[in-house]
């Protein structure tokens, strides 16, 4: 029996709904003068990170107490990894530890896939971002933001988010959290814009399930959420556009641009934000900004994937492509 | 064969507690019909107006013993125990005049046999605004059986705040206790035996008022 987090396009629309409707109850747990379940006692999660992370790992971290279970964290710095031991070994060293879900990030697509479906483990494997390739708890929690600011928090329960226009505006080639969005999303019934640079729009592009775009003003009336993300330097081999100030000025979010957008509409970031590139201190601070409202809608999210594979004898979640397989 | 058995009704009675009503997907998923108990000749043994007088009677018996009931805070345990505390509230309002808290326990993160099945979807735990600290909580549920939805109910309130007191009213007991709980308020006593079933029905889910005893059908499909 497989039961693994690995890509937002394995989530069926009613696995999708189901993830965020538990996480709908996980967030009253926050609430709570004892923030803490006893789901998962008795159950060991690594945290297996492989990239850096602030976010991501202490939302995961956090999440994992939150229900109880033994936490691992595990850098790759400072392990045996830099001593050059293979992911295989490493996963095979925690299996005979006993451990009962992976959480992974690494910075090679495709990783979590490999070590779901490689029998190297027994484990529950979670994708915490690989590569440019997918990071699903993301899309999750974004989708989960938008639900309870376009729908609301309890009109929202079991309905998805058909007919919202999202815009996805920056560095798509490099974003997982693009890719993962772009999947849930279109799952969800939104209608997505990818809005981009063309140097900056991944090769193969038409056959996902969105728009492409290349001109933000126009695209900004017709948005009921617009997500901005970060350009990411680290990721950059190559020159894909001519200076940071001319990028800013033709993609950036600033307060001129977002009284462009409908009332209604919400500004998002996965984060980190670089303040002055992909958006204006003004917008990043404006109470239109759901940033840090992401931020803690992920703990309940991540608890509620946790829960839905872990909490039972068996996932609640199908994971397609692995089931497949079995 | 026996403790399978024994395990196999608390299944039935918890299913009931699985599913809130705003999780649609639940009716769609095979798992539940597998979960839910197969029942021939089901037959009534408490109708609509049994179930009104009974609730009567609980709410006087709460005021009696409470000396007025003016601390009290019902919660209900979901789906149906939810429905039996606001019907609750509303017979204690008539007879003290006063507002009374009500709100509901979901209990679904404190099972003790959560690793036997599939993650059951979650429903909705809403505790009434001033808490439940120094409070006479009175937890409302459908059908008393094991007693184990009631030890992962007193669990749970462990974890939301130190009530003065906690009772507990249910509308059937139908015995087979496995842990050393009881009620303090029972709309009927219901002997069964284990090859039966008891299921509650109730206007708000089910579209009618009833309490029906069955028996099960042990189906092959039934074993986990």
């Amino acid at each position: 029996m497989q039961r693994h987090l690995i890509s937002a396009a394995d989530l069926s629309r009613d696995d999708a709904v189901h993830v965020l409707d538990t996480a709908e109850e996980m967030a009253r747990v926050a609430d709570r003068p004892i923030k803490k379940l006893p789901t998962l006692r008795g159950r060991t999660i690594v945290n297996l990170f492989f990239e850096d992370s602030t976010r991501t790992r202490i939302s995961f971290e956090a999440a994992e107490k939150r229900l109880s279970a033994d936490v691992i964290n595990f850098s790759a710095k400072g392990s045996s990894v830099s001593k050059g031991e293979s992911l295989k070994d490493t996963a095979q060293t925690l299996e005979a530890m006993g451990v009962d879900a992976v959480v992974i990030r690494h910075g090679a697509s495709g990783a979590p896939y490999r070590l779901a479906t490689s029998g190297w483990i027994d484990a529950a494997v979670i994708n915490a971002g690989d590569g440019t390739h997918q990071h699903p708890t993301q899309a999750l929690l974004d989708a989960f933001t938008m639900r309870r600011r376009l729908v609301g928090r309890d009109t929202g329960l079991g309905r998805d988010l058909s007919g919202k226009r999202i815009t996805i505006v920056g560095d798509v080639l490099h974003s997982r959290v693009a890719r993962s969005n772009v999947d849930l999303l279109h799952t969800l019934g939104a209608e997505v814009t990818l809005v981009a640079p063309p140097t900056l729009v991944p090769v193969g592009v038409e056959t996902w399930p969105c728009e492409v775009s290349y001109d933000l003003d126009s695209t900004l009336p017709k948005s009921d959420a617009v997500m901005m993300l970060r350009v990411q330097r680290e990721r950059m081999n190559a020159a894909f556009f001519p200076t940071e100030r001319e990028y800013s000025r033709r993609y950036g979010l600033d307060g001129d641009r977002m009284a462009r957008m409908p009332e209604h509409a919400i500004v998002m970031h996965p984060g980190p934000m670089v303040r002055g590139m992909e958006i204006t201190a003004a917008v990043a601070d404006s109470d239109r900004c759901t940033v840090v409202e992401q931020v803690a809608n992920g703990v309940s999210i991540r608890m509620a994937v946790l829960y839905l594979l872990l909490g039972g004898n068996e996932p609640a979640v199908a994971h397609a492509r692995t089931t497949e397989e079995k | 064969m026996d403790k399978q058995d024994k395990q196999d009704k608390r299944d039935s009675q918890g299913s009931q507690h699985a599913q809130g009503p705003q999780h649609t997907q639940g009716s769609q998923d095979p798992r539940d019909a597998r979960q839910e108990p197969r029942e021939s000749d089901a037959r009534p043994v408490l109708e609509g107006p049994d179930i009104a007088r009974v609730l009567t009677r609980i709410a006087h018996e709460i005021v009696e013993r409470a000396k007025g009931a003016d601390d009290v805070v019902l919660l209900g345990i979901p789906t149906r125990g939810v429905f039996l505390g606001r019907r609750l509230a509303a017979k204690l309002e008539q007879i003290t005049d006063r507002k009374i808290p009500v709100g509901s326990l979901d209990i679904t993160m404190y099972r003790d046999d959560l690793r036997m099945h599939p993650p059951r979807a979650l429903a909705r735990t809403e505790i009434p605004g001033d808490g439940i600290d120094g409070k006479l909580v009175v937890l409302v549920d459908d059908v008393l059986f094991s007693g184990r939805t009631i030890r992962a109910a007193l669990d749970a309130l462990n974890d939301i705040g130190r009530p003065r007191a906690v009772q507990l009213a249910v509308l059937v007991d139908r015995g087979h206790r496995e842990l050393p709980i009881r009620a303090d308020y029972v709309g009927k006593n219901l002997p069964t035996s284990l090859r039966e079933t008891v299921k509650v029905q109730l206007a708000e889910e089910d579209g009618r008022d009833t309490v029906l005893l069955g028996v099960k059908q042990t189906a092959p499909g039934a074993q986990h």
